[in-house]
C-alpha cells in the first residue's frame, strides 16, 4: 500500500474523455444535419484507424494495450480531426491522418502526456499541405444545394467517385479569402459584395453558424463541468474578435466583421476543444491564456494574410512550439511568496 | 451581529466527509487496559530520558521520560502500576521501526500521584513554559510540536492573534468536534491561558461550517469573553492546516521556512488548549486523548484513551469486524497504515479507521500525466504539482526545489483529483528525502574534506619534525665520528642523503657516516641474498638502494 491520500475523485481520465466526445455530439448532429451523413462515415473511419494504429504501436512499443486503449484519447483525436475534415473525403485520405496523428504525432513523441503537438491538428496540417484540393473540397449547405444522401455519400467516401460538382465548393473562410484577392487590372472587391455571394447566412455562412452554435454548446458544457478551464476559450474568442474588430474598423470595406471570424470556420471548435488540449497546451492561468490569444491572433493573421482558407491548425502548431517557455514564465506565486501584509523583521534572539 | 466571514486560501477540496457516523455517539472513556505501552519519543524534539526503573511502582501522571533539552516534551504514566519493561517496541510510524518504550502493568487503583501545586498566574513565564514542557503538552492536531516552544511569555509584543484550530478538516475525524461539543468551556479556559502567555490580544476559533453543534457550544461557552471570536469557515480541505487556516482567518500567508510569529500570529489546536487547561488548572499532565475509531467497526465513535492503551484494544471495544487489511492512523488525506495492532494510541494519534476494501473507493490503476492541471487548480500551496510531478520523476531536484517542493504540505489534494490516478505525494516525499538525503552527503564530504585537509596538514607536520630531529641527529653523530680517520672512498661518490642539510665542512665526516650505512645495508642483504636470492646479489650495490633504506 503506497502512502496517502487513500481517497480518491472519481473523474478518471477516461471519463474526461468520454465527456468530451458527448460535448462534440450536439456539434455533430448539427453538421450531419447541415452537410449529410458524410461526416459520420468520416467519425467511424478516423476512429478505427485511430484505434487500429494506437494498438498497433503499443505493442511494438511492448505496452499493454487495455488500458491505453480504453482512456479514450485516441478517439479524442480521432472526432477532432474528422470534424475538421471535408465530410466527403475519400476514406484513405481520413484513414491517413488519423494514423499520422496517433503514430507520429502522439507516439513517436513518446505516447498519452507526451506529445508537445496537438495531434489533431498535426495530421490537420500534414494532409492541407499534402492534398490541398482534397482537402477544399467542402460541401454546401442551404438552398439551391443538394445534399449528398447516404448512397452518394457512401459512393463518395468509399466508392472512390469523384464526381463533387454541384454538391462541393469553398467554405465561406475560403470564399473569402479568394474572393478578396480579386482580379488583376480590376477595381478592388469590395467585402460586402464578396461576403453578399457566398452563402453567408445569417453570421458566417448558411450551415456553419448553426455548426458553430452547437460546437458552443457543447463547449460551454465542459467549462460548466470542470473538464476544461474558461481561461482558453474565453481568451480565444475575446482576442479573436478583438484583432478582427481592429483591422474590419480599420478598414471596413475589404475586412470582414468581428463576428463573422468568431463563428466562421474552427473558431468554436477551436476555442473549446482544440486549444484547451491539455497535454500541448500551457498549464499555468495566465499561461493559458496567453496561448489561446497567441493562437487567435495567429489564426486572424492567417486567415486574412497567409495562403490557408483557415488557420486554427497553423495557428495551435505555432503555439504548441511556445508551451514550454510560456508555462516557464507565468509560473504563479507560491503560497506566502506573493506581495502581502508586512512581515515583522526577526527581531534578536527569535532563532 | 457582525461576524467575520474569513479570507479564504487557494485551491482545496470537498471530499465526502465520512463523519456522521462517529459524531452520533458522545465521547466515551475506553476502559484501561492491563498493559499500558508509553512510547518516550511522543514530540518533535529530543527523545525524553527515562526515569523509571524495571519493577517500580509508578503512580498515574508520574513522569516517567523527562524531557531532553528545551525541544522536547515530557511523557507520564497513563495509570498507577508496575513498570514491567523498559525495551523497544514497535510504534505507530509508517516505518514500522522499534522505538523506546516503558511498558506499565496497570495494578487496576488508577491512583493519581500527589498533586504538585502550581499557581501559573504568580509563576515567572519561564516556570510556566517548564511547567508544561513537564506535563508532556504537545499540539494534538497530529504534528506533537512541544506547544511550550509556542509561546514566548514576557515578549508580550509578539503576537496579537492567537487562533484556536478547530477547523478538523480531514474526512473521518472527529475528536475535536466532540471535544468542542462537550468540553467548549475548558478549551476556552485553555484559550485564555494561551492568550495571556502569548500577549495576544485577540482569539479567533476557527470551525468549519459542517460542525453546527460544536460552533454552537463554542459559541455559548466564549458569550461572556472579550477578545474570543468564534468564525464559521466553509468547510473545505485542508482549512485545518495550520497555513491554511492562519491565511482563511487573517489573510496572512506565512511562507515556507517561516514562523506565524513573525506575522504576529500563533496557532493552537483546540485539544491542546483543553490540554493546557487541564495541565495549568487542575495539575493533570497529558496522559489521555480524543481518538476517533473509524470504518468497519460496530460502534464507531470517539473515545478518550489513555496514552498508551493498544490500538488493538480500542477497536475491540469498538467492535471491530471481520475482513479489516489493515488500520489508518489520522484521516484517509494524510493518515498512514499502521504496521500492527499491538502499538499503542500515542499523543498524535487523533483517528483509527479499520480499513476494508469496500470502505473507500478503490482506486483505479495509474495512467500517463496528462497535464490537465487539476492538481494546480487546488493546490492550497500554490504550487504546479503536476511540474513538481514531472521533476520528481525525472530526478531533477533542483528544478523540483526550484519550482517550490518545499512548500508542498503534503496535503494529497493534487492527488485526490489526479484524473490519472498518480500519487504524485509520494512523488514529492521522494524528491524531498533525496534532497535531503543528498544534502546530508554533501555535509558527509565537506566533512571528509576537512578530514582529508586536517589529515594532509598533521602530516606536512610530521614530516617537518621528523626532518628536523634526523637534523639534529645527524649532527650530533657527525659529532661522534669526526675522529673516525677518512675511510670513506668508496665507489658511492655522490651523497643520497643530500637531503641531510647542505654541505657542511666536514665532508670527511659525512662521508663516513654514509659508507657505515652502506656497509650496514650490504651486510643485511648479503645475508637475505643468500637465504632467499643469489642471482640477485649484485642487485645490493646499486646506490639507489642505499636511497630506499634511508628514505
Amino acid at each position: 500500500m503506497s502512502g496517502a491520500p487513500y481517497l480518491h475523485r472519481a473523474r478518471s481520465v477516461p471519463v474526461i474523455m468520454l465527456w468530451v466526445l458527448a460535448a462534440l455530439l450536439p456539434g455533430i448532429v448539427v453538421h450531419a444535419g447541415f452537410f449529410g451523413p458524410g461526416i459520420l462515415m468520416q467519425l467511424v473511419v478516423s476512429s478505427l484507424a485511430a484505434l487500429v494504429a494506437e494498438s498497433a504501436v503499443l505493442a511494438l512499443r511492448g505496452q499493454r494495450l487495455a488500458p491505453a486503449l480504453s482512456d479514450g484519447s485516441a478517439l479524442v483525436t480521432a472526432f477532432l480531426l474528422a470534424l475538421c475534415l471535408p465530410p466527403l473525403s475519400p476514406w484513405w485520405l481520413t484513414a491517413l491522418g488519423s494514423v499520422f496523428a496517433i503514430v507520429v504525432a502522439k507516439h513517436l513523441y513518446g505516447g498519452l502526456g507526451q506529445n508537445p503537438f496537438n495531434p489533431a491538428m498535426a495530421a490537420y496540417a500534414m494532409l492541407i499541405v499534402a492534398f490541398p484540393a482534397l482537402m477544399s473540397q467542402w460541401p454546401l449547405a442551404g438552398e439551391g444545394h443538394q445534399v449528398a444522401g447516404f448512397g452518394e455519400s457512401w459512393r463518395l467516401v468509399f466508392g472512390g467517385e469523384r464526381a463533387l460538382d454541384g454538391i462541393t465548393g469553398a467554405t465561406p473562410l475560403d470564399a473569402l479569402r479568394t474572393g478578396m484577392r480579386g482580379l488583376p487590372g480590376a477595381a478592388p472587391p469590395q467585402i460586402s459584395t464578396v461576403m453578399a455571394g457566398s452563402g453567408l447566412g445569417v453570421i458566417a455562412g448558411v450551415g456553419w453558424e448553426w455548426v458553430a452554435a452547437a460546437y458552443a454548446l457543447g463547449g460551454l458544457l465542459l467549462v460548466a463541468l470542470r473538464v476544461i478551464s474558461w481561461h482558453v476559450p474565453t481568451t480565444f474568442l475575446v482576442v479573436l474578435a478583438l484583432i478582427s474588430a481592429l483591422f474590419w474598423m480599420v478598414d471596413p470595406a475589404s475586412h470582414a466583421p468581428p463576428w463573422f471570424h468568431v463563428v466562421a470556420g474552427g473558431s468554436m471548435l477551436g476555442a473549446f476543444f482544440v486549444a484547451t488540449d491539455p497535454v500541448s497546451g500551457a498549464s499555468t492561468p495566465r499561461g493559458k491564456c496567453l496561448f489561446a490569444a497567441g493562437i487567435a491572433v495567429l489564426t486572424y493573421l492567417i486567415r486574412v494574410f497567409g495562403a490557408f482558407p483557415d488557420g486554427i491548425a497553423f495557428a495551435t502548431l505555432i503555439m504548441n512550439l511556445c508551451v514550454p517557455i510560456i508555462d516557464r514564465t507565468t509560473q504563479p506565486p507560491i503560497f506566502g511568496h506573493k506581495q502581502g501584509p508586512a512581515r515583522r523583521g526577526l527581531r534578536q534572539g527569535d532563532r | 451581529m457582525n461576524r467575520r466571514r474569513g479570507f479564504g486560501f487557494h485551491g482545496g477540496i470537498e471530499p465526502n466527509s465520512y463523519k456522521s457516523e462517529t459524531t452520533r455517539l458522545p465521547i466515551r472513556v475506553a476502559p484501561i487496559s492491563e498493559e499500558l505501552v508509553v512510547p518516550l519519543h511522543q514530540n518533535i524534539g529530543g527523545t525524553p530520558r527515562p526515569l523509571v526503573r524495571v519493577g517500580e511502582y509508578v503512580f498515574k501522571g508520574q513522569r516517567i521520560g523527562a524531557a531532553d533539552g528545551n525541544i522536547s516534551a515530557a511523557v507520564h504514566a497513563p495509570t498507577s502500576g508496575h513498570v514491567t519493561a523498559l525495551e523497544l517496541r514497535q510504534v505507530p510510524h509508517a516505518s514500522g521501526l522499534a522505538d523506546p518504550v516503558v511498558v506499565i502493568r496497570a495494578d487496576g487503583e488508577d491512583a493519581w500521584m500527589a498533586p504538585e501545586p502550581f499557581d501559573w498566574r504568580a509563576a515567572p513565564p519561564d516556570a510556566v513554559r517548564d511547567y508544561l514542557r513537564d506535563a508532556g503538552v504537545v499540539g494534538l492536531g497530529g504534528a506533537v510540536f512541544p506547544s511550550h516552544l509556542k509561546m514566548r511569555p514576557g515578549d508580550a509584543d509578539a503576537i496579537d492573534t492567537l487562533i484556536l484550530n478547530g477547523a478538523e478538516c480531514e474526512p473521518f475525524i472527529t475528536c475535536d468536534d466532540l471535544l468542542m461539543r462537550e468540553r467548549a468551556a475548558t478549551i476556552l479556559r485553555g484559550a485564555s491561558i494561551l492568550a495571556r502567555l502569548t500577549g495576544a490580544r485577540e482569539t479567533l476559533v476557527g470551525i468549519e461550517d459542517n460542525k453546527p453543534e460544536a460552533i454552537a457550544a463554542m459559541r455559548q461557552a466564549g458569550a461572556g469573553m472579550a477578545g474570543v471570536e468564534v468564525v464559521v469557515l466553509p468547510t473545505r480541505y485542508p482549512t485545518g492546516g495550520a497555513k491554511q487556516l492562519i491565511r482563511a482567518l487573517t489573510g496572512i500567508e506565512v511562507p515556507h521556512g517561516a514562523r506565524s510569529t513573525e506575522f504576529g500570529v500563533q496557532c493552537f489546536n483546540v485539544g491542546t488548549a483543553h490540554a493546557v487547561a487541564d495541565a495549568l488548572e487542575r495539575g493533570r499532565p497529558l496522559i489521555s486523548r480524543i481518538v476517533t475509531v473509524a470504518g468497519a467497526v460496530r460502534t464507531p465513535r470517539n473515545y478518550e484513551v489513555l496514552i498508551g492503551t493498544p490500538v488493538r484494544e480500542l477497536l475491540a471495544d469498538a467492535g471491530m469486524m471481520a475482513g479489516v487489511e489493515r488500520v489508518l492512523m489520522g484521516g484517509p488525506m494524510m493518515g498512514f497504515a499502521l504496521p500492527g495492532y499491538a502499538v499503542p494510541v500515542v499523543k498524535a494519534t487523533n483517528c483509527l479507521i479499520a480499513w476494508t476494501p469496500g470502505l473507500l473507493p478503490e482506486q483505479p490503476e495509474e495512467r500517463p500525466c496528462i497535464r490537465c492541471g487539476a492538481c494546480a487548480e487546488v493546490c492550497p500551496a500554490d504550487l504546479q504539482p503536476l511540474e513538481l510531478y514531472w521533476y520528481a520523476r525525472g530526478n531533477q531536484f533542483g528544478k523540483a526545489q526550484e519550482y517550490g517542493v518545499f512548500d508542498c504540505i503534503e496535503c494529497g489534494c493534487c492527488a485526490y483529483v489526479c484524473p490519472s490516478n498518480i500519487r504524485l505525494v509520494d512523488y514529492y516525499r521522494y524528491a524531498k528525502s533525496e534532497i535531503w538525503a543528498s544534502e546530508r552527503d554533501k555535509a558527509r564530504a565537506d566533512a571528509a574534506r576537512a578530514r582529508f585537509d586536517a589529515r594532509n596538514a598533521r602530516i606536512e607536520r610530521e614530516k617537518s619534525e621528523r626532518a628536523a630531529r634526523v637534523a639534529a641527529k645527524t649532527a650530533a653523530s657527525r659529532a661522534a665520528v669526526s675522529a673516525i680517520p677518512d675511510a670513506s672512498a668508496d665507489g658511492v661518490s655522490e651523497p643520497s642523503v643530500s637531503n641531510a642539510g647542505p654541505a657542511s665542512g666536514s665532508e670527511a665526516a659525512k662521508h663516513a657516516l654514509i659508507a657505515q650505512a652502506l656497509a650496514r645495508v650490504r651486510a643485511r642483504q648479503a645475508g637475505q641474498d643468500v637465504a632467499d636470492d643469489p642471482g640477485g646479489a649484485a642487485g645490493a650495490h646499486q646506490p639507489g638502494d642505499t636511497g630506499h633504506t634511508t628514505s
